[in-house]
């Protein structure tokens, strides 16, 4: 079982991973449900841990849900966070010189490498 | 000795096709800093090869023959060759200095507008989230390290996925991969045969990180598919595509997938060891010249300076 494995991972990596789960998400989420959501195996207890260990942080709200809680990101006034965020994209978008330090996940596409790149998916078979 | 200091100024231009070889025959970490070191070492050389060009032009001057105290003429090849050498590598050594400046600037803008972004709400773990409708995730190095992920990329990939996407991540800053990368953006600017060179480490960078990632998720095929998800869901959050020329080479994303879902080759040590060698040659010879050049130029201004004898 990978379960030990994941358990055993620094408390950071586990928080970032829960954290993304409850982004991820479009409501509040129980801490059965981020566990069912996670990409790693992590008891239950565990994960209802760490979004204590994030709401004590101030990082996650939470509201009353049956017996438990339902945890959601802490989200500041939406619609301003949401234009500086807009804003400074387009700030960084401007530079082009953004990938050079910042290692990006992925870069952009050529119509070409869209085609190659879903032919690999459907050969992977998804 | 005048050709001698030609050496560094055309050694680059081996290079790209080299590290291209380097990449494909070497483990990508491996790759990664091996072609660095060699593209940082060369364009110091270059860079100092004209600086030499340049120094003998200015000695020829009066005004600088008497700064440098220089008693006798200085002995060099004719002007005909020295001013025009001495003209072109000015031109060089300004154009270079130039855009090195304004890239580095450029760069500490980008980082330290990244770095507010990322302030801008507490972390959880290494991980700060920007709530964006755009697909965006990238490395941010500093003190501690960052991972940065916006919510319209956490939404694109399932759990297994965004496992893969944050170990890619956490692979670069482990890595300290952003100082091959500075180094990369600096040195194309310090001699034009080596902007080629910026594209292969910027591969070498993320391929080396997919392989990390592969590693600790376990899974090559997961890596593979969260990268083209991901690459494929910012595609179709562009309004505006890159206006790239049909028929362009394969870009670095689907080679990366491609490698990520071929079986992990076998080492191949003779072909990674000749690559390497070739990389080390072209530096090592690179740097004796300059040296060489270097130093017969001294010597001959202090025998123009009247301190040693021709």
């Amino acid at each position: 079982m990978t379960d030990a494995k994941d358990e055993r991972r620094p408390a950071g990596e586990l928080e970032a991973s829960v954290m993304a789960v409850l982004w991820a998400a479009d409501a509040p989420r129980t801490p059965g449900q981020v566990q069912q959501s996670l990409g790693v195996d992590l008891a239950r207890t565990t994960v209802t841990t760490i979004l204590t260990r994030l709401h004590d942080k101030g990082v996650v709200d939470r509201r009353r849900q049956g017996r438990g809680y339902a945890y959601a990101p802490a989200r500041d006034v939406p619609d301003a966070h949401g234009l500086t965020a807009r804003r400074m994209h387009s700030e960084l978008d401007r530079d082009g010189d953004r990938e050079t330090v910042l290692a990006r996940f992925v870069a952009q596409l050529s119509p070409d490498d869209e085609r190659v790149l879903r032919d690999l998916l459907e050969a992977d078979g998804r | 000795m005048t050709a001698l200091l030609l050496l560094p100024l055309l050694l680059p231009c081996a290079l790209p096709a080299l590290a291209r070889r380097a990449l494909g025959r070497l483990s990508p970490a491996v790759a990664l800093w091996t072609v660095t070191g060699c593209a940082v070492l060369l364009a110091g050389c270059s860079l100092a090869a004209l600086a030499v060009f340049l120094l003998i032009g200015l000695l020829r001057l009066p005004p600088f023959a008497a700064l440098g105290e220089l008693v006798h003429p200085l002995h060099t090849a004719s002007a005909v060759l020295v001013v025009p050498a001495a003209v072109a590598s000015a031109g060089a050594l300004a154009g270079s200095g130039w855009t090195l400046v304004r890239s580095a600037l450029r760069q500490g803008r980008a980082y330290r507008s990244a770095r507010a972004q990322a302030a801008r709400r507490p972390p959880a773990g290494d991980l700060c989230v920007v709530d964006s409708p755009r697909p965006d995730a990238y490395a941010l190095p500093g003190r501690p390290h960052r991972v940065v992920v916006t919510t319209a990329m956490l939404r694109s990939l399932d759990g297994p996925e965004r496992e893969a996407l944050l170990a890619h991540e956490r692979a670069h800053n482990a890595g300290g991969h952003h100082i091959a990368l500075a180094a990369a953006e600096l040195v194309a600017h310090c001699h034009p045969a080596l902007r080629g060179v910026r594209a292969t480490i910027r591969l070498a960078a993320e391929r080396a990180a997919d392989e990390a990632a592969a590693a600790s998720v376990g899974d090559r095929r997961l890596t593979a598919r969260a990268i083209a998800r991901a690459a494929l869901a910012g595609q179709a959050a562009r309004s505006v595509r890159p206006g790239f020329a049909p028929g362009a080479a394969t870009g670095p994303v689907p080679q990366r997938v491609e490698a990520l879902l071929a079986a992990p080759r076998p080492p191949r040590p003779r072909a990674g060891g000749a690559v390497a060698l070739l990389l080390a040659a072209c530096t090592v010879l690179s740097c004796v010249a300059s040296a060489t050049a270097t130093a017969e130029v001294h010597h001959r201004v202090e025998v123009a300076q009247g301190e040693e004898s021709p």
